[in-house]
This record gives C-alpha cells, sequence and structure tokens, in this order.
C-alpha cells in the first residue's frame, strides 16, 4: 500500500465533551477512491468522528490529514479545506430560504470565487448527475425528502471535494425515498469518488463498500470486508450488533 | 468627565431631589396600581367580545382594537384632557390618565388574550362543554388558565410598556417620578435629577426586562 | 343649538379647520419624515448588533446586552428629556429633531436586536454546519444563510415593535418638534378651540390605520416564525 494515496488520514484521535470521552483514540485512513462503511451502536461516536474529519467538532487530541495537509497545524485555511471534505447530514440541512440552484452555487461563488454564470452551469451539471435538473427553481420545502438529500449530495459535490463524509444519509427517510438517494451515492462512488459511509443500509454496504470499519464506545473494533464483518466477525460485540441489525 | 459628573451624577443635587421623586415615585406607583388592573381587566374583556360570534360586535370591538393602535397614547392623553373639557367633560389629571390608559392599553392586553385563547386547541372547549360546562364557565374554568399561561411572557412584557408609559403622565401635570424630576431639574438646571430618575426607572423594569430577554432567548433545537 | 351642533362646533369647527390645516400638514410631513428615519436606522443598527452578538466576544456583548437592557428598561420620554436637556451642559448642541430621531432609533435598535437576536437562535444547528462544511466562513455564513432566514421569522413582531415606538414620535412635542401633536396642541391654544386636536387625531389615525391592518396582515401571513 503506497502511502501518498492515502486522501484522509487520522491518527490518535480523541474527542471529549466535559467529562464525557466520545472518542478514545481513533486510527482511520482512507484511500483514493475507497468506500469506507462505518457502522456501530447510537452514540458510539460515529457522527463525532465524522466531524472531526472536518473540524465541525474540535477534537481535543490527534490529527487530522487530507491529502497531505494537517488540519490541526496552525494558520490553516480551514474553510478551504472544508471545501475539499463534502458533508451530507442526516437532515439535509438545505438552507430553505434559497432555490435549489442557489442552495448549490452560494459556496461555488463564496469560497470558490466563481462567476454567477459558471456557478449557475455546474449547478446545472450537478443537479442532472442527481436527476433534479428540473427543480432548479423550487425550494427545498416543495421537494420530498429524497430529493432533499439528493440536492444536499450535488450542494456538496458542486464544490469537487477530495472525499465525501455522509453521516446517515438516509435514515431520515420514507423507505419508498431510500433508492433514489443511495442510486446517487452509487454513481458517486463509480464515478471515482473516495466516501466514508455512516449508514444501516447493509444491502448497499455488502454491494458497494470495499471497507466496514465497526465502532464501538469511541472506538475502532474490527475492519475488514464486507464478507469478514457480516459473515465471519471476530469480535463478540461485532457480532452481537451484526445479528442485531440483520434481524 | 468632570463636566459630566457635575451635570448628570450631582450627588448634592440628587440629595437635594430625592425626596420630591419619592413623592413622585409614590404617584406612579398609585398610577400603576391603577392602570395594570383596568388594562388587564379591560384587555379581557375586550379579547372576549371579540370572540363573539354576533358578527356587528365582533367587527366593530376589532376595528376598535385597530383604532386604539394606531394613536399614539400622548396623542390620545391629550384630546382626553385638553380636548373634552370643550365638550364640557372635565377630569382631573389622574382621571383623565386612567381613561386613556384603559383605552390604549386594553387594545393590546386584548390582543395577547385573544392569540393566547387562539393558542388552546377546539379540543379543550368540547371537552369542558361535553362535561356539561355553558360557554362562559368553559372559558373561564377551562381555556383561559391555559390560554394566560401560553402568554404570560407577553402579558408581563406589556405591563413592563405600561410602566413605562406611565411617564407620559407627566405631560399633563400629573405629578409622577418622571414630573417631579424635570420640575427639580427646572428648578437646578442639572440633568441629575432626570438620570436618578432613570436610576430609579432602571432598578424596578430591569429584572423584568432581564428575565424577558431570558425567555425570548431560548435556543431552538 | 342642539347636540350636534355643538359637538361639531367644538371638534369640526370649518373656519379653523380651513386655517390650521397647513399647520397640521406640515405636522404630518415632520412625523413621517421622523418615523421613517426611526425605522430605518433603528432596524438597520439593531440588525447590525445582532450580527456583532454573534461573534460571541465577551467584552463587546456584555456592554452590547447592558445598552439593550437599559434602552429597554427606560421610558422613552426619560430619554428625550435627558439627551435635550443634558447634552447642551457637556457641549453637545442637537436640535430637538435629532434628539427625538436619536433617542427613537437606540431604542428600537435595542427592541430590534432583541427580536433578531431571537431569531438567529432560533435557526437550527444543522444550518450552521451545513454551510461551514462547504467552506463559507463564520462572517459568509452569519450574513448569506443565517441571517435570512432570522430575518424572516422576525417579521410579525418587529412589525408590532416598529409600529408601538414609532407612535412615540408624538412625545417629540414635549421639546418643541412641530410634528402633528405639537402643531395641534399649538393651533388649540391659538385658536382656543378643540378643533385642530381633533385634526391632529384624525391625522394620526390616517397615518396609522393602514400600518396597524399591514402590520395584522403581515402576523397572519408569517405566523409559521416559530415553525
Ligand atoms: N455536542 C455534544 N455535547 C455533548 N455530548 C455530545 C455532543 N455531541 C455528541 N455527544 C455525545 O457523544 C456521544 C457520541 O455521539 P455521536 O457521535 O452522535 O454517536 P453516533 O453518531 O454513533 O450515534 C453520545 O453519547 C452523545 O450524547
Ligand atoms: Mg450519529
Amino acid at each position: 500500500m503506497n502511502q501518498t494515496t492515502d486522501i484522509l488520514v487520522a491518527r490518535g484521535l480523541r474527542k471529549s465533551f466535559g467529562e464525557l470521552e466520545v472518542l478514545k483514540g481513533i486510527d482511520f485512513s482512507l484511500r483514493q477512491g475507497e468506500l469506507v462503511f462505518v457502522i456501530g451502536p447510537s452514540g458510539s461516536g460515529k457522527s463525532t468522528m465524522l466531524r472531526c474529519f472536518n473540524r465541525l467538532e474540535e477534537p481535543t487530541e490527534g490529527s487530522v490529514t487530507i491529502d497531505g495537509v494537517n488540519l490541526m497545524a496552525p494558520g490553516v485555511d480551514i474553510n478551504s479545506m472544508r471545501r475539499q471534505i463534502g458533508m451530507v447530514f442526516q437532515q439535509f440541512n438545505l438552507y430553505p430560504h434559497l432555490s435549489v440552484s442557489r442552495n448549490i452555487t452560494l459556496a461555488l461563488r463564496k469560497v470558490l470565487k466563481r462567476s454567477a454564470s459558471q456557478a449557475e452551469e455546474t449547478a446545472r451539471e450537478m443537479l442532472e448527475m442527481v436527476g433534479l435538473e428540473e427543480k432548479a427553481d423550487a425550494y427545498p420545502g416543495e421537494l420530498s425528502g429524497g430529493q432533499q438529500q439528493r440536492v444536499a449530495i450535488a450542494r456538496a459535490v458542486a464544490l469537487e471535494p477530495k472525499v465525501m463524509l455522509f453521516d446517515e444519509p438516509t435514515s431520515a427517510l420514507d423507505p419508498e425515498l431510500v433508492g433514489s438517494v443511495l442510486q446517487v451515492m452509487r454513481k458517486l462512488r463509480d464515478s471515482g469518488m473516495t466516501m466514508v459511509v455512516v449508514s444501516h443500509e447493509m444491502r448497499f454496504a455488502r454491494e458497494a463498500a470495499g471497507r466496514i470499519v465497526f465502532m464501538s464506545d469511541g472506538e475502532i473494533i474490527e475492519e475488514g470486508t464486507p464478507d469478514q464483518i457480516f459473515e465471519n466477525p471476530s469480535h463478540r460485540r461485532t457480532r452481537e450488533f451484526v445479528a442485531e441489525i440483520s434481524r | 468627565m468632570d463636566l459630566i459628573v457635575e451635570n448628570f451624577f450631582n450627588i448634592e443635587i440628587m440629595r437635594q431631589a430625592f425626596p420630591l421623586l419619592l413623592r413622585g415615585l409614590g404617584t406612579s406607583a398609585l398610577l400603576c396600581l391603577a392602570v395594570i388592573p383596568l388594562g388587564l381587566i379591560g384587555g379581557l374583556v375586550v379579547a372576549l367580545m371579540a370572540r363573539t360570534h354576533i358578527r356587528v360586535l365582533r367587527f366593530t370591538v376589532i376595528a376598535l382594537i385597530d383604532f386604539f393602535r394606531a394613536v399614539p397614547p400622548l396623542v390620545l392623553l391629550i384630546f382626553i384632557y385638553s380636548g373634552l373639557p370643550f365638550a364640557g367633560i372635565q377630569l382631573s389629571p389622574f382621571v383623565a390618565v386612567c381613561l386613556g390608559f384603559l383605552l390604549n392599553n386594553s387594545a393590546y392586553y386584548a390582543e395577547i388574550y385573544r392569540a393566547g385563547i387562539e393558542s388552546i386547541g377546539a379540543g379543550q372547549m368540547e371537552a369542558a362543554r361535553s362535561t356539561g360546562l355553558n360557554p362562559l364557565q368553559s372559558m373561564i374554568y377551562v381555556i383561559l388558565p391555559q390560554a394566560t399561561r401560553n402568554v404570560l411572557p407577553d402579558l408581563l412584557s406589556n405591563t413592563v410598556e405600561v410602566v413605562k408609559l406611565t411617564s407620559i403622565a407627566s405631560v399633563v401635570a400629573l405629578p409622577e417620578l418622571l414630573y417631579s424630576a424635570d420640575m427639580a431639574r427646572s428648578i437646578s438646571y442639572n440633568s441629575s435629577p432626570i438620570v436618578l430618575a432613570a436610576g430609579i426607572y432602571l432598578l424596578i423594569l430591569w429584572p423584568s426586562v432581564r428575565l424577558l430577554s431570558r425567555l425570548e432567548h431560548r435556543v431552538g433545537h | 343649538m342642539n347636540r350636534w351642533d355643538l359637538f361639531i362646533e367644538t371638534f369640526f369647527r370649518p373656519d379653523l379647520i380651513e386655517k390650521y390645516w397647513p399647520d397640521i400638514a406640515g405636522g404630518v410631513v415632520v412625523t413621517v419624515q421622523v418615523a421613517v428615519l426611526v425605522v430605518l436606522t433603528g432596524i438597520a443598527l439593531g440588525l447590525l448588533l445582532a450580527m456583532i452578538r454573534s461573534y460571541s466576544l465577551r467584552g463587546v456583548n456584555l456592554v452590547l446586552v447592558v445598552f439593550v437592557d437599559v434602552m429597554r428598561s427606560l421610558p422613552p420620554l426619560v430619554l428625550i428629556l435627558l439627551f435635550y436637556f443634558g447634552l447642551p451642559s457637556v457641549g453637545i448642541l442637537l436640535p430637538s429633531f435629532a434628539v427625538l430621531w436619536l433617542v427613537l432609533s437606540l431604542v428600537l435598535a435595542a427592541f430590534a436586536e432583541e427580536i433578531f437576536w431571537a431569531g438567529i437562535l432560533s435557526i437550527r444547528k444543522g444550518q450552521w454546519e451545513a454551510a461551514r462544511s462547504t467552506g463559507l466562513s463564520f462572517s459568509q455564513t452569519l450574513t448569506f444563510v443565517i441571517v435570512p432566514q432570522a430575518v424572516r421569522m422576525t417579521v410579525a413582531p418587529l412589525t408590532n415593535r416598529t409600529i408601538a415606538i414609532t407612535k412615540n414620535t408624538a412625545l417629540g412635542t414635549v421639546i418643541g418638534v412641530s410634528e402633528i401633536l405639537n402643531q395641534a396642541t399649538t393651533a388649540q391654544s391659538f385658536s382656543g378651540s378643540a378643533t385642530p386636536l381633533m385634526m391632529g387625531g384624525i391625522a394620526y389615525i390616517v397615518l396609522f390605520i393602514p400600518i396597524v391592518i399591514a402590520g395584522r396582515w403581515i402576523e397572519t401571513r408569517f405566523a409559521w416564525r416559530r415553525a
């Protein structure tokens, strides 16, 4: 394995909220083009870990490196780094006061300083990719949950990130809307996007993930291929968790 | 700096004006004791009338609410105090202020009660009626207690405004706190008595204002 | 004379209406000028203060909160008298019009700051996170994502508060600003009739009733503010 192809490297990541230690020393690395699934019980620190990866949450200790740049280094331009780390949230978090198109163009114009027409062109391409080109002028409130989440993905991808972080992207969706979002994620992976996905969509994990990471209690307990983790986990806690969610 | 202390925080002048201001404060307190209950009760009556099924009455009441919300209280007060005498109705400053405040404040309190009553679901009224209470009883024992609790911050906020508003009584020569302070100012040619009055208002109203902003600033989830 | 004639004679004497309507109209112009200026500066300053407050600078916010609390606790008339009679003694001479504008702007700014701040706080954390995750800075997020949403939520309470404070332009009469009430009371004492007062009252109604009714409409239209 060639070290230089690691897009994201976290070393000794710790995070405490007051007395509560939520991350207890996470070591994690992600290769270019890889899709890693993160699973684990609720409260085990999955969201916190993702949010430390772009410093939405300030780690108490440890380092995060994106494509060779240490996010923790003093003087690092965190905004320009965050633009390179796309994030998709469980609750979509589209801007309700802006049209779909303007949701996508805002950061293109303010962070990447693209012209209005360039930004709009990009937005159109992105919406086409997620199959919503006819919704450019709609407002988030007029869209279904699945459509909103696809716009949220388009908003992140438009910034040409080096890695995409998904925090339970389908958990807030009605079951019949999940498929359309997974379809977009599949498309992204096929285009070579590097992705970390926190999700319990087992079928998608089996089909799409190169690696599964099992977290519990703020630690990475075990990682491996989908087959290893789902069919033949080596830890008791992994086994119990997999049995729980496969029911 | 000395100039500021001399003109605004002159202890000697404040000391001399203090007894006068204290008497003014007494009058202000008396005024509040009259106008706050008047407004609270007037507002409740108006709010209930605004819910009547008699269309003409309802429309009239709402028009009156808007009318008194559109007229500046000082204009109303001066009209009552120096306009009505021309029509042969002579009122003492105190009664004039009470009347003006009753008309103005009832409109504001009524709007608050109305919002409170509307915040209670129709199910409550139906439940109360189904137990045999008549509409008025249902309103008094079931709807109003809940409605009032829901709009308690707004009632408090409006009451703070009413207390502040009593200062306009000074314009019709009712010797309340601000009138006394302004009198002391014009005698001493010094603003310190007004600063002292401001301090007294602050002492009385700041705790409520602080409480209100606490209530308003509960963070969204 | 029957009662009706007496009523007309007292409050609607045609000759006095004819004589004083230019004065009252002049008062209307002044009232409108003060009101518009107060609304513009008061709301702009209030929004600016609320945005400054978002940066959580301890010392700055302490000063800001004290300013807001004081402006909300003191009767505007106290402030008007204090500024009008007090400032000249420290060498600051402001015309009464400016004093009225300044005081009402500060009071409106204080109330508006509280309303905007409540609006800013009510925006879900996810909006901040989504914006920051795309690389927008704190200031950009505040300006383009948070404030536009917060302002929408504050339309109704802000309208009502603004109407209430704008009506305080009548307090200007105490320091001789030639607004409607001042013109009306002056005319009343010259003419010895209640007719100018009635004219002034009607001028206020004509001016403010549409605003109050518009406020009602806005309140129902933006009723989703706490959604
Ligand atoms: N801002 C916060 N303040 C305090 N505790 C937090 C905060 N965010 C998360 N936690 C706690 O951290 C733990 C892990 O949370 P999270 O990372 O959301 O877990 P997961 O995503 O695996 O469900 C939980 O116990 C949660 O209550
Ligand atoms: Mg989570």
